[in-house]
């Protein structure tokens, strides 16, 4: 007789220690023996006291939350594959943790008697367990959980401490500037002036042979210790210290923290008896370090040049990864990186004016669309953004659109030329459609509301979450009123808006499956943008567009007010900003890790309390998407 | 074509005595067997069972054991079926003779078992056949049909009336992989889960509401 049943049990244990040490043989025998359990959601597998059972429990789909004796905190929750309820049966004692299924919940009952012997038998399946009942963990292979209490559990996630920077090798000026032994301390101070540099180096027969800084200049001249006239020799530092020019920033700080100095000499091979091929300033770390929001605005501002934006942009991401390391709420987080990816975006702007032969005919604005515009945009990907400009007289119409084609255009290419690529779809300034005067915005977006199909749908949702970048407030500010006032007058919108919203599939499946993609490249792989970030993003859109909030684009913000404007729902509405950031973070650290936009999980790499982290938030999209089932009376018109 | 009382097969009479035992009043004391039938067509009596699959539900538990899939030997053979049900007439797998089958099955049964299986009828109504075959009665079991509380389960508007759903639909409804779907014993699994999770919403206080739920299955035994 053939058994899938056990088949399947087998299949799913096999994935797991101490199941993973057995033999294939012994796997399917001991399978034979599980019982399958469903369990509702609340339902107490044991409690505490309770005399042990003659079986222990893998959870195959859903979770169990085992709580301390007062039932007041729970001190760990085992998910797929966790084994629970084993100690009690090797102690020989009752339970001393109540079991209560926080979901429905599907559990394998293996009875003892039938395990006992691989206990006695397969050493590393001992050991396994020796190791986990030791550490109070469920799985000490676990790395992220080793040694943790199981209080601590869930606090404290993967912290590891790999040097940020330690990789990153330092990007020093390679324009040296030098004067011999024999230069007057004047000249030297003049040149330097002249330059705008901190140090002159001192080199002899082309080898460096001293150094002198603003500091000796201070300490030996300003004193009155040498005259102005005195020889550079007198007062340079010497010998000078040099390495190599493969120095990674850590190194240089090192360097600098140990000889007590300001400026290194890089050479050829790293000693003075070679050729000095850069100076390296503390200056030059802190903008390599980028960990200076001001420094970077303020480098940003003096670029002359769309490729020079460029190199600090990857400052803006260095200063991303540290934040995100470091834990800085995200909230924070998002506020700095947008300033500075609207700073970049505004001086690209400004570029373009330049280049313009006139200036602009009138009053225009610069919109950010899509995940720009909510500000969640913090890694680099595509350009969504759309000209408005003030209303002319019909005869000079198309003559205002071509100069502003022309400006967008090269705009665009400047935003492409910092990283941010073309939009595949066109949604672009440079297209007609989307650079256009007030009037022609507001007819278009009057189209969509009052003819609401699925483009226009999906266009609105992309077009409502803009955000200047640049221009004029004021015309921005009345086409978001006559957005808001059109919505009020049809209702039926908000309908189609909010089926839309719905349309996104499900993040998981029964027990909390992730729902991964079935076919095409990204196969296996979990679409966190679309299946968890989407609902939640297209959600605040509809909800704030029906309490006509303009100004608000940004999703937890948009959450945060509904929470305020509506006490009863006050707790969902939190909990789905807390969703987005969380989802938002963990897409961006995904994205960084990977080197990619961090849309597409491989959900084998995830650590468990990471997946844990991602579930909880689907909770949270499902009441959403019911409360805008409900509210919107999507089923009206499907 | 019923046998005298003395002519039917011991494992009959074993099976019909133990019903002397009466059904219990909470669903958690009941017996349930989950099952599904692979034939080769839809007609009672012209096709055949291909295979037979069950499980014990117990207060929410399937202990893995009990469950069991027997593949028969056949007669008459359609071919059309067979790239539903992968089951080759003269596949690889071990085939017995389907009295063999009832007998395991009638096993699994006793002591007053309720029948659980999606769209019941059909799957009881091919039992019955073989069962008659055999010179046997029909089966004593109470029964239940997953699709029928599947429909009472839902909202009123949300009804339909001829209560016909396909497991795939209650998939689909409750996310529960297909992996197994068209084997008897996946099949039957799946049933089980979904009657579970039926059950979640249904939340009958007694077995006896529970069956007066479901009586849509008349329909179906009328094929």
């Amino acid at each position: 007789m053939k058994n899938t049943i056990s088949e399947r049990i087998a299949d799913f244990l096999k994935a797991f220690p101490p199941f993973s040490n057995l033999f294939k043989k012994e796997l399917e025998s001991l399978s034979e023996e599980v019982t399958i359990i469903y369990k509702e959601k609340n339902s107490f597998v044991f409690t505490v006291d309770e005399s042990a059972h003659h079986q222990f429990y893998v959870v195959h789909k859903g979770a169990i939350a085992l709580w301390d004796k007062d039932e007041k905190t729970v001190l760990d929750i085992c998910d797929e594959g966790d084994i629970f309820g084993l100690r009690p049966l090797m102690a020989n004692e009752n339970y001393r943790l109540t079991a209560k299924s926080e979901e429905e919940t599907i559990l394998y009952a293996i009875p003892i008697e039938k395990f006992r012997p691989y206990i006695k038998e397969n050493r590393r399946v001992a050991d396994f367990l020796v190791e986990s009942f030791a550490s109070n963990t469920r799985n000490p292979y676990d790395k992220t959980n080793r040694g943790q209490l199981l209080g601590d559990a869930f606090q404290s996630n993967s912290k590891n401490n790999t040097p940020l920077f330690d990789l990153q090798l330092v990007d020093f000026s390679k324009k040296i500037v030098s004067s011999t032994e024999q230069t007057s301390i004047k000249s030297i101070a003049d040149k330097m002036t002249s330059h705008g540099i901190g140090a002159m180096l001192i080199e002899k027969e082309g080898l460096p042979i001293g150094i002198i800084t603003d500091k000796d200049l201070r300490n030996k001249i300003a004193t009155g210790d040498y005259s102005i006239t005195a020889k550079a020799k007198s007062i340079m530092s010497s010998p000078v210290i040099t390495y190599p020019t493969k120095l990674t920033i850590t190194q240089a700080q090192m360097a600098m923290m140990k000889s007590n100095i300001s400026h290194l000499v890089l050479t050829e091979d790293g000693t003075v008896h070679s050729k000095a091929v850069g100076i390296l300033s503390k200056h030059d770390i802190m903008l390599s370090l980028g960990n200076n929001p001001a420094v970077l605005v303020k480098a940003i501002k003096r670029t002359n040049k769309a490729e020079e934006i460029k190199p600090l942009r990857n400052g803006v991401m260095n200063l991303l990864r540290g934040y995100l390391e470091q834990n800085i709420p995200l909230t924070l987080t998002s506020k700095i990186i947008s300033e500075l990816n609207d700073a970049c975006i505004k001086r690209v702007v400004e570029l373009s004016l330049e280049r313009m032969d006139s200036g602009p005919p009138v009053k225009f604005a610069w919109l950010a669309m899509g995940s720009q515009g909510r500000s969640e945009q913090l890694l680099h990907t595509d350009q969504d953004n759309a000209l408005l400009f003030e209303d002319v007289p019909d005869s000079k119409f198309d003559k205002t659109r071509d100069y502003f084609l022309k400006l967008a255009r090269f705009i665009t290419m400047g935003l492409n030329t910092i990283g941010y690529e073309y939009c595949p779809a066109d949604m672009m300034g440079s297209n007609p459609k989307w650079c256009n005067s007030l009037s022609g915005f507001k007819k278009m977006t009057s189209k969509w509301i009052t003819n609401p199909g699925p483009d226009e749908v999906l266009l609105s949702s992309i077009f409502f979450d803009y955000n200047r970048t640049y221009g004029d407030k004021e015309l921005v500010s009345k086409l978001s009123h006559h957005i808001f006032d059109t919505v009020e007058q049809y209702p039926i919108f908000l309908t189609h808006l909010a089926s839309g919203a719905l349309m996104n599939p499900s993040p998981s499946g029964f027990f909390r499956e992730f729902l991964v993609e079935q076919d095409g490249v990204h196969k296996d792989f979990f679409d966190l943008k679309q299946r968890a970030l989407m609902p939640l993003v297209d959600a605040a859109r509809v909800l704030i567009l029906s309490k006509n909030i303009p100004d608000i684009s940004n999703t937890w913000e948009r959450y945060e007010k509904m929470a305020e404007l509506e006490p009863s729902n006050r707790e969902l509405f939190l909990a789905c900003s807390y969703a987005t950031k969380a989802l938002l973070r963990f897409r961006t650290k995904q994205g960084l890790a990977n080197n990619d936009s961090g849309r597409y999980i491989n959900l084998e790499q995830l650590t468990k309390e990471e997946k844990m982290k991602l579930k909880r938030t689907f909770k949270t999209i499902k009441q959403i998407q019911e409360v805008l089932n409900v509210r919107f009376m999507v089923s009206r018109i499907r | 074509m019923a046998s005298k009382k003395e002519d039917l097969p011991e494992f009959w009479k074993t099976y019909e005595a133990s019903f002397e035992k009466k059904l219990p009043e909470g669903i958690a004391e009941t017996v349930f067997v989950v099952l599904d039938t692979e034939t080769t067509g839809f007609s009672l009596k012209n096709d055949r069972m291909l295979s037979i699959g069950a499980l014990r539900l117990i207060n929410g538990s399937i202990p893995a054991k009990d469950a069991f899939e027997v593949f028969l030997k056949q007669t008459t053979f359609d071919a059309k079926t067979v790239e539903i049900h992968g089951i080759l007439k003269k596949g690889k797998v071990k085939r017995i003779e389907e009295l063999e089958g009832l007998k395991i099955l009638l096993k699994l049964l006793e002591n007053n078992a309720v029948i659980v299986a999606h769209h019941v009828g059909f799957d009881v109504g091919m039992i019955n056949q073989a069962l008659v075959r055999h010179g046997m009665p029909k089966l004593l079991n109470k029964t239940l049909d997953t699709a029928v509380l599947f429909n009472r389960s839902l909202p009123r508007a949300k009804r339909k009336t001829d209560g016909h759903y396909s497991l795939d639909v209650l998939c689909e409804e409750f996310n529960i992989p297909k992996t197994d779907r068209h084997t008897a014993l996946g099949d039957a699994y799946i049933t089980a889960i979904a009657f579970l999770r039926i059950m979640d919403t249904l939340k009958p206080v007694s077995l006896e509401q529970l069956l007066k739920r479901d009586r849509f299955w008349e329909f179906w035994k009328s094929f």
